[in-house]
């Protein structure tokens, strides 16, 4: 993607190797210089502006339309509905693989969840798409909405999150219960919640007759392009998706949706290039969502504080024609030493879009409750919550049994409270103010999240000016793929990063597998990884073999690649570069591929998982309840740290994130109708400066062999996990009241 | 969007005279109306910009003691006025402690004033609103309503004003002046805003092409200035409309309250002045007996509008520390944490 022009930046200082420094992004400039392009900066000549409308009902069906209003709109195309449109070639409520959700696009009257697109208006300009998709001024049939965790009869679903079994245990819970000297049994309650990312979903579609140009973001190019291959019957390399930029999807950009859909679709109608991107309230419905939760913990301990059961049952709620089920009792698998564990989930199905995994899916909403039950547990058994924690510390995974490929909690533990001075921390709630009166608590909580690995490719190039090029397509959200995976490439590669041309964001380079689950870093590095030792084996190959080059008989283990140069192990001073073996040989350039993959076998035998320890302060106003976090420390074991500022910015994302998630966000349902009443960015809280307090955040050390060959964990989600309980158990620890109810509102602490 | 006019008068007369037509509205910075344009909600013929009429943009210091405040006068200019912000601190922190910087840079004094409510029905057109639609209903009335009013409302309609900037004015006495197509009047702000009633789509007391052009603190508000705080409770530390918020307002001689000011925001379709409560603090001590009493009196008539009793209590409590905080005087400087309880924080710990 030549345009992209990362290289341009100033050379990056480096000392030894890549990885490991704290570079800087290297999209960074554009970005600032606004010269990123983001999907909906593509303008192809003779784009049209298309706008859906979308249902203001949650169920019912569209009874009518006018379409003769919007289309007398000067500067109207053409208006799509239900039967105006191109056919697709399959029926997009067949789900051909466990990662295709059902979309609505326009394939019958039926309105299933407020927001759902019904029609798309497609004009010369998008304030005349606008326009006309408000004279379409739809009539519904309207049946009563389906509303909230009690909207019917509760079932067990086959599987929660992705695949996992509904029901786990070890143990006998109700045993380890009746035989507990202390046990506490809470409910605690987490609201819907919508992933905002400041991008909202766009798309630019250009159809050249049956070939395909998108520019879209996604989380998931391979995913996506094998989506829109089989609803339109094209083949796969009649695709191609550019995302080079995100401007956030914390798994909402995941997987195809609906509204890029109906671009594409759009364009086809037309026959024209077509940008569609959703207003921000538009994305409150068919872009996935965090579903709400109501989980009830109960735990025993013996007279010595230890755990004897813990029994985490979590409701939820899935939309009325597909299944996501946020798998937020799992949450209680791997943190605690239980010798009886227990986790299950039932479900209601509501007139809402399909939930979907955003940032930490059920780590997250699992988290809170848990971290908030454990405090519950310790105060009951008078133990500090840090020493509570330690004494049940997991030397195994409890729910398996199987060891850690790695864990440095203890050392988080440690750490995060001598950086925070937790020692301090009186037992008792409601014992600390500052010098204006106000209430000081301090909580903690502790974090973790699974290292997965996915699978990927990535092309490596070696070329005779010395240079070297890594291609995967891999996905931007922010995070910064185009500097760590550089950073990567360039080890790999025995290059300076200056030297690599680092390819990714594009569908014509090799799967990179998705930006998800945070294991993107993990698995296209690992891709990566395999990708630059083939490309050096084979350079190798032409230089151990060739009796004029000073490496001739080392064999290919005998060499190592530095600095754009082949040296012999035994002897570090005989070697030659690059550019010399290919030009000696006769060749422009060598290539070799390389995969990423998870490995079955260290997976059966290890549990791998990221952890932490966060520690937070809060201020509340004694009388008018009022809550501000005024410190956060957290500290985090990740296994490698590719790039620390980036881990660091995630990190802190991820905690502020956390802090939200206790005290700020929630999508507010009207209960007759089932719409989101606070859509748009003003009323949907989510923290701003003056709300975030000075983040502090240590990374700990942590070796792992097994994780990947790069012993890298993932870190994209793991902030919230911890950050959202300690934050609550502050509030708590300040004033006493413990609220079970996310999030934490002023009226709760007035009492 | 809906197609529409799009004028820009040049003076004050040929403003009224453009907007006098059925369908116009003014615009000043737009930053309500723009967006209940774009949400539908608004759907005018004529747009009349005010924003570059002469003369209207002046913070003038009036020979009597009083200060005139032209409406095109920005939030954040007029709060920076180092001068009006001395002698009116109320004021000056009631504007910081709305909205963000960038909207109170854009934010006019006029557009403050008569900023729509932000009753989520009546921004979302596919629901019943008597705002909105004369007459079709209130669907806030048994939905989402944990932020509606406790004060003034009737069953046609329970929505609050959200303005800051109109309570400490409200407790002030500020004045409106008006041009309108039969010339200049000037009414009290307390006039300016009305409860809903029967006509809740009725917000204000003025007449198609009524333009403001102007807000008058008398001489009196200035005599306040040592003891006038806003506090402003709010579900995030900043960028948040007030869940109830009050200005109080104190002249304290040799230990006595001679004269006490006292409104509330976020509580009614208007900004709420609580004279009631005024009267039982004068001429007695600034004590927080004094403040409970004022405070029970502030809001003997509240009554809950659905979900939200415990904003009663919570503005019972406002009222109090608001009160408390005028006695204690004016800080020296505008806290960075403008309005709020966190404002005097200084972020040491007794363990
Ligand atoms: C996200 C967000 C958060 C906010 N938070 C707060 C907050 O915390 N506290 C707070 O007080 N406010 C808040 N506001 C509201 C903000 O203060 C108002 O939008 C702003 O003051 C309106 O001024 P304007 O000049 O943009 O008015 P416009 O949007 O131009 O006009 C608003 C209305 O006033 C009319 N009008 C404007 N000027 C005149 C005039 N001179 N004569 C007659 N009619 C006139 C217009 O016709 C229109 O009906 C917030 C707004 C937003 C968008
Ligand atoms: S409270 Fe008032 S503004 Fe809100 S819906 Fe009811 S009538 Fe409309």
């Amino acid at each position: 993607m030549p345009e992209l022009n990362l290289t341009s930046a100033p050379a990056h200082l480096r000392h030894g190797s890549n990885i490991g420094q704290p570079l800087t992004r290297r999209d960074g400039v554009l970005k600032a210089k606004g010269q990123a392009t983001y999907a909906a900066d593509n303008h192809p000549p003779g784009m049209l502006f298309a706008v859906m409308a979308v249902a203001s009902i949650s169920r019912g069906r569209v009874t009518s339309l006018d379409v003769t209003a919007a289309k007398r709109h000067p500067g109207v195309i053409d208006v799509m509905t239900s039967n105006h449109k191109p056919e697709l070639a399959i029926d997009p409520e067949i789900k051909t693989n466990p990662f295709v959700f059902r979309m609505e696009v326009l394939q019958s009257n039926e309105v299933r969840y407020a927001n759902q697109p019904i029609a798309v208006v497609i004009a010369e300009t998008l304030e005349a798409a606008t326009e006309g998709a408000a004279l379409l001024a739809p009539r519904y049939e309207t049946l009563p909405a389906l509303v909230g965790l009690d909207a019917g009869e509760s079932f067990v679903p086959p599987v929660v999150g992705v695949g996992n079994p509904t029901e786990n245990h070890r143990g006998d819970v109700e045993a380890g219960l009746a035989a507990a000297d202390k046990r506490i049994d809470a409910v605690y309650e987490t609201p819907p919640q919508y992933h905002n990312a400041m991008e909202p979903h766009a798309i630019v579609a250009a159809w050249d007759g049956d070939s395909l140009q998108i520019d879209m973001p996604t989380q998931g190019l391979m995913l996506s392009l094998a989506r829109v291959a089989e609803l339109f019957g094209i083949a796969h390399d009649k695709i191609h998706i550019r995302s080079p930029f995100l401007g956030g999807g914390f798994g909402s950009k995941g997987l195809m949706a609906g509204p890029p859909v109906l671009g594409i679709m759009a364009a086809k109608l037309v026959g024209k290039p077509v940008k569609l991107v959703l207003r921000r309230e538009q994305m409150y419905g068919p872009v996935g969502h965090r579903a709400p939760t109501r989980q009830r913990l109960r735990i025993g301990t013996d007279s010595e504080g230890r755990l004897t059961a813990l029994d985490h049952h979590a409701r939820t709620v899935s939309s009325t024609f597909d299944d996501f089920y946020e798998p937020a009792a799992d949450a209680s698998h791997t943190l605690y030493a239980a010798p009886a564990i227990r986790t299950s989930h039932d479900a209601v199905r509501v007139n809402t879009g399909t939930p979907l995994f955003m940032r930490a899916p059920g780590e997250a909403t699992g988290s809170i409750a848990l971290e908030s039950a454990i405090d519950e547990m310790a105060w009951a058994c008078g133990i500090d919550p840090l020493a509570f924690r330690l004494k049940n510390y997991a030397e195994v995974e409890p729910i398996t049994g199987k060891p850690f490929s790695s864990k440095a909690l203890r050392a988080c533990y440690e750490q995060g409270a001598a950086r925070f001075g937790w020692a301090k921390r009186p037992l008792q709630p409601r014992q600390m103010r500052d010098d204006a009166g106000l209430l000081v608590g301090w909580g903690m909580g502790t974090a973790t999240f699974p290292a997965l690995m996915f699978q990927a490719e990535a092309r490596a190039v070696l070329r005779r000016d010395g240079s070297g090029a890594m291609e995967i397509g891999a996905h931007d959200m922010g995070q910064g793929a185009w500097t760590a995976l550089a950073q990567i490439a360039a080890d790999e590669l025995g290059l300076d990063i200056d030297h690599v041309d680092f390819k990714a964001g594009s569908s014509d380079l090799p799967d990179a597998g998705i930006a998800g689950g945070s294991a993107h870093t993990a698995t296209a590095g690992a891709a990566i990884h395999s990708a630059g030792a083939a490309v050096i084996a084979k350079l190798a190959d032409f230089a151990t073999s060739d009796e004029r080059s000073p490496l001739f008989g080392a064999g290919n283990a005998g060499v190592i690649a530095r600095d754009g140069r082949l040296i012999r192990r035994d002897d570090e001073s005989r070697g030659e570069s690059y550019a010399e073996i290919l030009a000696r040989a006769g060749v422009a350039e060598v290539e070799a591929r390389g995969t990423g993959a998870p490995n079955p076998a260290a997976m059966e035998e290890y549990a791998m998982h990221a952890h932490g320890a966060v520690f937070a302060e809060v201020k509340v106003d004694p009388e008018l309840g009022q809550v501000r976090v005024t410190r956060m420390v957290g500290a985090f074991a990740a296994g490698r740290i590719v790039n620390p500022r980036m881990v660091q910015s995630q990190l802190f994302g991820g905690m502020i994130w956390g802090l939200s998630f206790a005290l700020h966000e929630e999508a507010i349902t009207d209960r007759r109708t089932g719409r989101i009443m606070n859509a748009n960015l003003g009323e949907y809280h989510i923290p701003v400066n003056a709300d975030v307090p000075p983040l502090d955040v240590i990374t700990v050390e942590e070796h792992d062999p097994h994780v990947n060959a790069l012993g890298i964990k993932g870190v994209g989600e793991i902030g919230i996990t911890g950050s959202a309980g300690a934050v609550a158990n502050a509030v708590w620890h300040a004033t006493g009241v413990r609220v079970r109810r996310f999030p934490i509102r002023i009226e709760e602490l007035l009492k | 969007m809906k197609q529409f006019d799009y004028v820009r008068p040049a003076t004050v007369s040929e403003a009224v005279a453009a907007a006098a037509q059925p369908g116009a509205v003014y615009l000043a910075a737009g930053t309500n109306l723009l967006d209940l344009m774009k949400g539908g909600v608004s759907r005018p013929d004529r747009l009349v910009d005010v924003t570059h009429l002469d003369g209207l943009d002046r913070i003038e210091r009036l020979a009597d003691g009083g200060i005139r405040i032209g409406a095109l006068v920005s939030n954040a200019d007029l709060a920076h006025d180092a001068d009006f912000a001395k002698s009116y601190p109320a004021v000056a922190e009631a504007l910081l402690s709305g909205a963000s910087a960038q909207l109170r840079n854009a934010a006019s004094v006029g557009g403050n004033l008569l900023q729509r409510t932000r009753c989520a029905y009546f921004y979302d057109t596919a629901s019943r609103c008597n705002k909105r639609e004369a007459g079709s209903g209130c669907d806030a009335r048994d939905g989402e309503n944990r932020t509606h009013a406790v004060l003034g409302w009737s069953e046609n309609c329970i929505a609050t004003h959200p303005s800051d900037f109109c309570v400490p004015l409200v407790a002030l006495d500020a004045i409106v002046e008006i041009e309108g197509p039969n010339g200049r009047r000037e009414i009290a702000l307390d006039e300016l805003h009305r409860l809903p009633g029967d006509t809740p789509e009725r917000e204000s007391a003025l007449e198609p092409g009524d333009l403001i052009v102007a807000v008058r603190l008398p001489p009196a508000a200035r005599g306040f200035a040592a003891h006038a705080r806003y506090l402003k409770v709010r579900d995030r530390t900043s960028y948040a409309f007030a869940v109830v918020s009050a200005a109080a307002a104190l002249r304290i001689e040799n230990g006595k309250i001679m004269e006490a000011r006292l409104a509330l925001g976020g509580v009614a379709a208007k900004p709420w002045r609580a004279r009631a409560a005024e009267d039982v603090l004068k001429d007695v001590a600034p004590t927080v007996d004094a403040f409970q009493e004022a405070a029970s009196r502030a809001l003997a008539d509240a009554k809950p509008s659905g979900d939200n009793a415990f904003k009663i209590e919570l503005a019972r409590r406002i009222v109090v520390r608001a009160l408390s905080l005028a006695a204690a005087g004016t800080p020296a400087r505008i806290p960075a944490l403008p309005a709020s309880p966190f404002a005097s924080t200084s972020g040491a710990i007794h363990a």
